[in-house]
Order: C-alpha cells, then sequence, then structure tokens
C-alpha cells in the first residue's frame, strides 16, 4: 500500500492549510504531516469549539479528497458504522427466483449455493462510512467524529480498520483498502479512550490559541474587522480564559463575539460593551457575573 | 542519537508515563521524516507518537527539555542593540566570555524589562541565559536542587516590579483614556510574558544542570508525579493549581461511568409472571426467563470532615470532589469539623461555583468550639446529638480526617451508633498508612466500627473510592 506521500513537509501542510481558511500552528501541521507520512490515523482531542472537526474538513478540502463522517454516539453498532446487508433486497431476490421457477420455463430449481453466493455478493451490501472509505477509489478523508461517546467495546470495531485499513466481511471476505485514507478521529475527552486505540493513533492535542493566532483566526474569518479590534478581542478573550470558569469561550464563540462587535459598529472594545456582550462568549451565568466582574470592574 | 531517545523512552515509563514498544517504534519512524536540526517539529514527532494523553504532557515537556535542551542562547544582540538598553555599557570590548561581563544586576534587570515590553522571545531567552549566569552561581558537583537556582536568579531581578512598571508605562503611553479594561488586558500580557521568561530561566538553569551531571541523574531529581497522583497533603501552590484542573474532567468521566455502569449493571430480579406467561408460547415450558427493570439506587452521600490545618486541602478536595459528581448521588450533604461542628451543604445547594463554595465553608463555617484544635470526640458527640436523627438505612456516612484528636476523648460509640443506622460508613485518612496510630492519630479505634478505612492521598485513591461509593 506505498503511495506517494500527499505532503512534502510540514510547512507546505500549515502553508495549504491557510489557504483552506484553517490557521494551524506548526504542531498541528506536523502531526497532520506524520500523519500522513506514517499512514497512521490522527486522534485530536481538546476542549470544545477549538476547530477539531474543522481540521478534518479543513484538510479535505486542501486536499481536494471526499470527507467521510461517521458520527459517534452511545449504542453505535456494527451495522452503522461498517456495513450492513440489505435483506429486504435479498428476500426479493430469492422470491423472484421462485416466481421465475412457477412460470415453468422448465429449469431445474436453482441450487441453494447458487442463491447464496448470488444474495452474498457485492450488489446486496450497504456500505457504511467505514467501509465506504476503505473501498472508496477516489481521495477520502476518514472523520471519526467524537469517538468518545461510544461504548469501550465498541471501539474495537474501528481497530481493524485503523490499524491494517481493512475490513472483514464474513461471508465476502478481507476488503482491503486500496489507498491510505487519511483518518481523523476527534474526541472532548469525555471518557479516557482504550490503550489499544490510542496505541494504533498520532495523537494531538488541540488548544486555544494564543493571542497571536486567535487574532488571525478572526481576521480572516470576520469580514469588515479591523486589526485593531481584532487584536482587542483576542485580548479580552485571553484574560477571560484565564480566569477559572466552568466554561472558557471556545475559538467559535470568539468568532461570534467579534462578528457581534463589528455589527454593532464598534471600532474599540470598552468595558462597557464587553459586559453588554459577555453571554456571547460565556454560557453560565455564574461565569458570566464572575468575568463581569473581574474584567470590567474599576480596577 | 539511539542510546539518547532509549534513555528518553526509559525516563518516560520511569515518570509513569504509559509507553509501549509500538509506540516507541512509532517514535523512530516518525523522526525518519523529520528534519533533526527542527527541534520543534523534532518535538512534535515525539509528542504525538509517545504522549496519548494531554494529562501526561507536563512530564514529557519537562523530560524532552532535560534530554533535548536549546544550545546556548546567543548573546551577540547586545553588541547591537545595546544603545538603549544599557546606556551605562562601556566599550563592546568589555565583554564576551562568560565571566567578562561587566553588568550589574540593575541593568539586566532594566534589559530584562525592556525585552518583556517588546515581547522578544529570542532576546529574553538569552537574558535568562545571562541572568542564571551571573546571579544563580551554579558550581558544578553541588548537589543542589534547581528550585533554589531559581529562588536565587530571580530574586536578583525583581520581576514583580517590573511587571508594575511596565503596566505603569502601558498606561503612561495611553494618557488619560486608559481605561481599567485595559489596564487588566495590558496586565495579563505582561504577566504570561513574564511567566515565559521564568520558563526560559528554568530552562536554562536546567540546561546546565544537564551540563554538569548528565541527563538520567537530573530527570531522576526533576521526576514528578502525574497530577492524579500528587500528593494532597503535601501539594505546593502549582501543585494544587495543578489539582483543581485535574479535578473538574476527572469527575465528568466519573459520572460518566457511573451513570453508564447503573444502566448497564445486571439484570433485576426474575419476574414470576412474566416468565409464566412467555412460557405459554412454548407449551409451558418457561424457555425464556424475563425480568424486572432493574430500579438503580442512587445512594445518600452525607459526608463530616475535618477542617483543620493538618487536613483542611484534603478536605476541600473531597468536598469539592463529591458535589461535583452530586448527580450521581440522591443527595450529598456535608459537614465540618475542628471541635464543633457544623452543616455546609447550604453553601453547595445552588451555587454554582463549588470552589466559590468551597471558600464560603472556610470562612463562614462554625466549627470552632473552644480552642480550634481537632477534637474528634467532641465533633462527632455534637453531630450525633444534632443530626444523628436524620441518618436513615439509605445514607452512606463518609467521615474524613487524620484522627488526630489532640489526646481528647475517642467517643467512638459515636461512630458505631451512626453504623447501626447508616447503610455503610466509611472513613478516609489522608496520611500514608505508616503513620496511623502513631502520635495522637486514633484512626483504629474508630476504625473498628466502619464498613472500610481506605488511605487517600491522591486524586486517584479518591477517586477510586468515590466509584466503589456510586
Amino acid at each position: 500500500m506505498t503511495e506517494a506521500p500527499r505532503f512534502a513537509s510540514a510547512e507546505e501542510v500549515q502553508g495549504r492549510l491557510s489557504a483552506a481558511g484553517y490557521l494551524a500552528d506548526p504542531g498541528i501541521a506536523g502531526v497532520v504531516f506524520l500523519g500522513d507520512r506514517l499512514g497512521k490515523p490522527v486522534l485530536v482531542e481538546g476542549p470544545a469549539g477549538t476547530g477539531k472537526t474543522q481540521l478534518a474538513k479543513s484538510v479535505a478540502e486542501m486536499t481536494g479528497a471526499r470527507l467521510i463522517r461517521l458520527q459517534c454516539y452511545e449504542g453505535l453498532d456494527e451495522s452503522r458504522a461498517l456495513y450492513e446487508w440489505n435483506y429486504r433486497k435479498q428476500l426479493l431476490r430469492i422470491q423472484a427466483g421462485r416466481v421465475a421457477e412457477e412460470a415453468g420455463d422448465g429449469s431445474s430449481p436453482a441450487a441453494w449455493s447458487d442463491i447464496e453466493e448470488d444474495i452474498f455478493g457485492e450488489e446486496f451490501l450497504l456500505t457504511r462510512p467505514l467501509l465506504e472509505a476503505i473501498r472508496a477509489d477516489d481521495p477520502v478523508v476518514l472523520l471519526i467524529d467524537e469517538v468518545d461517546r461510544v461504548e469501550v467495546e465498541t471501539e474495537a470495531l474501528l481497530l481493524e480498520v485503523l490499524s491494517d485499513y481493512q475490513v472483514s466481511i464474513p461471508e465476502l471476505g478481507t476488503v482491503t483498502a486500496t489507498q491510505v485514507p487519511l483518518v481523523f478521529l476527534t474526541s472532548n475527552n469525555t471518557r479516557e479512550l482504550s490503550e489499544a486505540l490510542k496505541r494504533r493513533c498520532l495523537y494531538l492535542h488541540v488548544d486555544y490559541p494564543d493571542p497571536e493566532r486567535e487574532q488571525q483566526i478572526v481576521l480572516a474569518k470576520v469580514p469588515g474587522i479591523s486589526e485593531h479590534l481584532a487584536a482587542q478581542v483576542a485580548a479580552v478573550v485571553r484574560s477571560i480564559r484565564r480566569l477559572e470558569l466552568k466554561k472558557p469561550p471556545s475559538v467559535s464563540e470568539t468568532l461570534d463575539w467579534a462578528r457581534t462587535l463589528v455589527l454593532l459598529g464598534a471600532t474599540t472594545v470598552d468595558a462597557e460593551r464587553v459586559r453588554g456582550t459577555l453571554h456571547l462568549l460565556l454560557k453560565y451565568q455564574a461565569d458570566i457575573a464572575k468575568a463581569a466582574r473581574e474584567i470590567t470592574v474599576e480596577a | 542519537m539511539l542510546d539518547v531517545l532509549a534513555g528518553f523512552v526509559r525516563e518516560l515509563r520511569a515518570s509513569g508515563l504509559p509507553v509501549s514498544l509500538t509506540e516507541d517504534l512509532d517514535a523512530m519512524e516518525a523522526l525518519r521524516h523529520v528534519a533533526l536540526t527542527d527541534r520543534g517539529a523534532f518535538k512534535t514527532a515525539l509528542a504525538a507518537t509517545l504522549v496519548k494523553s494531554h494529562a501526561h504532557r507536563a512530564v514529557f515537556d519537562t523530560v524532552f527539555e532535560v534530554y533535548f535542551s536549546l544550545p546556548p542562547a546567543s548573546l551577540d544582540w547586545i553588541e547591537v542593540g545595546s544603545g538603549v538598553a544599557e546606556p551605562a555599557e562601556g566599550a563592546p570590548g568589555s565583554r564576551g566570555a562568560e565571566d567578562g561581563l561587566d553588568l550589574d544586576s540593575t541593568e539586566l534587570s532594566a534589559m530584562v524589562e525592556e525585552a518583556l515590553r517588546d515581547g522578544d522571545d529570542e532576546r529574553l531567552r538569552a537574558l535568562a541565559a545571562l541572568a542564571v549566569m551571573m546571579a544563580a552561581g551554579i558550581t558544578p558537583g553541588r548537589p543542589m536542587g534547581g528550585s533554589y537556582y531559581l529562588y536565587r536568579t530571580l530574586r536578583s531581578l525583581d520581576l514583580d516590579g517590573a511587571l508594575g512598571r511596565l503596566v505603569a508605562g502601558a498606561r503612561g503611553e495611553v494618557g488619560d483614556e486608559f481605561s481599567p479594561l485595559e489596564e487588566r488586558l495590558a496586565r495579563d500580557r505582561f504577566e504570561e510574558r513574564v511567566a515565559r521568561f521564568r520558563d526560559a530561566v528554568e530552562a536554562e538553569i536546567r540546561r546546565r544542570l544537564v551540563v554538569d551531571r548528565g541527563p538520567e541523574a537530573l530527570a531522576r531529581t526533576l521526576r514528578k508525579p502525574l497530577p492524579e497522583d500528587l500528593d494532597v497533603m503535601h501539594a505546593s501552590r502549582e501543585d494544587l493549581v495543578a489539582l483543581r484542573q485535574a479535578l473538574q474532567p476527572l469527575a465528568r468521566k466519573l459520572a460518566v461511568r457511573l451513570a453508564h455502569r447503573r444502566r448497564h449493571r445486571r439484570r433485576g430480579h426474575l419476574d414470576f409472571r412474566r416468565t409464566v406467561r412467555q412460557s405459554m408460547s412454548y407449551g409451558g415450558v418457561p424457555a425464556e426467563p424475563r425480568f424486572r427493570r432493574p430500579h438503580p439506587a442512587k445512594p445518600e452521600i452525607l459526608v463530616i470532615a475535618d477542617i483543620s490545618g493538618s487536613v483542611a486541602a484534603f478536605a476541600r478536595f473531597t468536598l469539592q470532589f463529591v458535589h461535583a459528581m452530586s448527580t450521581q448521588f440522591s443527595r450529598v450533604r456535608s459537614f465540618v469539623f475542628i471541635d464543633g461542628v457544623d452543616e455546609v451543604t447550604r453553601f453547595f445547594d445552588g451555587a454554582e461555583d463549588i470552589s466559590e463554595a468551597v471558600q464560603r465553608v472556610n470562612a463562614e463555617a462554625d466549627v470552632v468550639w473552644v480552642d480550634g484544635h481537632s477534637d474528634y470526640g467532641h465533633a462527632f458527640g455534637a453531630f450525633w446529638g444534632r443530626w444523628g436523627e436524620e441518618i436513615g438505612s439509605r445514607t452512606t456516612v463518609v467521615l474524613l480526617g487524620d484522627a488526630r484528636n489532640n489526646y481528647h476523648a475517642a467517643e467512638a460509640w459515636v461512630v458505631a451508633a451512626i453504623r447501626r443506622r447508616a447503610r455503610h460508613v466509611y472513613w478516609l485518612n489522608p496520611e500514608p498508612r505508616s503513620y496511623w496510630d502513631t502520635g495522637d492519630s486514633i484512626v483504629s479505634q474508630y476504625a473498628v466500627h466502619c464498613d472500610g478505612v481506605f488511605e487517600c492521598r491522591s486524586l486517584r485513591q479518591l477517586a477510586r473510592f468515590v466509584e466503589h461509593l456510586g
């Protein structure tokens, strides 16, 4: 399964990601680069709203690949993640065979083995995201989103796909990938993932960006914002994140806030304005009260 | 290179990181794809393959610094940009070699301040090196911890003063419209830079110690437990911050696990009626037994914690942790005592911020009866008198303390009485097991009446206990 690497260097990854609208720091770009070179999945962890899912989307965009997404949830099973036999169609096929027989064209009844071979063919296979990613001929990026939501036992489903890029189907044999897809797993860390899963992945922790990068993100994502305002937004958000809060503001909330400020026609951020718009950044009343007290009250 | 890497991985394992053989091999493989001269990429490659949990990252960073420290920062720029930074400097020829720099510490602080204002990391790193060279007084072969040198270096620099002056300077630039908000932002910005500078100083000290002692020896002295293994009783201030940060995610994870277990626990009792009805379709043979849905009982938790000086930090953590998990219990009530006892549940009820509630417990609870030294006997007696009636058969009572009773009467009968009413009584002792029953500790007098006595010194042990409760 050796093939030409997609990227020449981590810098190239960074450049192309930013062209796709994702401002990565060297750490993120470096791990994506390694994920491609080593042919290993990348497990992305970090606080909610720091662009974990977006990273996979942007990588798909910049490589021109199709994004296949498996959203995980509790109770996810084989038939939703890997494949399923289309049993309705199988039944129809058997019925159709019988009808043809009764019409009495003199042919001997089809042997069971023929039918079996027939109804367990590719035609009757419903592919689910994992198998689809493996069987794809065009370049794909596989995103397994919020993998921490499935039970520990279900994780085992992923292991074969993640380590060997193949799926074993008892009736059909093993389907092996023709090309190694880029795989991203995201986790919000609501539980510890199993060692077996972690071992197969490269690990990337995406944290809140530093103010300089956040300013760049705001500038890139919020049209019509001035550099000065973006810098102030980033600085205020940094100060708020330093407080001990239930839920610090995420990058997406920063962007919401910045957009609102632009809509309000603000050119500069003052205490009054911060207090009036804090609810865009923070979602808990206790957090809002605390931030209002700490940040905007006279020192 | 291989040798260094092998040592590096060995040190990671010794620090408690679970690095498997495959991960080790992955790291080697990854290094083939990055330029070894690019330190950032090198570190990224190692981190991505060897560290699979963010909680372990701090340990990795420290070990990495020890094994792959930066080359000494270059001091060349001083010659170039010296005009503003050090007006008192003499001719360029007067400095150069390690000891030839005729700067005194005030000049150095001025330069540091300058660099902090500009946020010039490269220069800060060089200055950190310079400061360590001048002030730390590292002598080869002296068995002194890194923190001692750090203290010496920072003392000579007066960073707090610099911070104040920087904020004042920022105010001066803007003039009168410098709002409190802006001041706050400026302060946060400079504080972050100062923290970075401190890190640089620390890194430099480590680098010099590595040169002196070799990485293995130094890594051993720097080895620090993971946050969940920190001893709460002897935690430093930074440790406590790390602990607090580890607390919330741990509580969340544990809550998910408990909820999951409750939902999927073994089926309930046999439902005889439905089994018989089901058996009709099998001609009266009970082929398919039916079970009642289990009714998962959430226990009611009652925590009685000693908050006297010796175990205060630990009690705070336990209260915080138990209340963070309160959704997993039908009710949580907490009491604190020193020699008197008071209920503090009200501080937690409706408090959205648990750490704030804990602070109120310290400030407002009425727990001193005579002299403010622990008196378990009196506190338990008072508890029994006021709240003993309210303990029911579904209550699990958790007693918390080191049972150092200052030679007062034990009144162990109270624990026995509680045991008779309650479902379970557990004792958590934050002292190492070997200290129990030494001096004025009388754990075993109470222990005989408890369902279990646990040594509970770290977050990990605490979490294990709480899981056992749920």
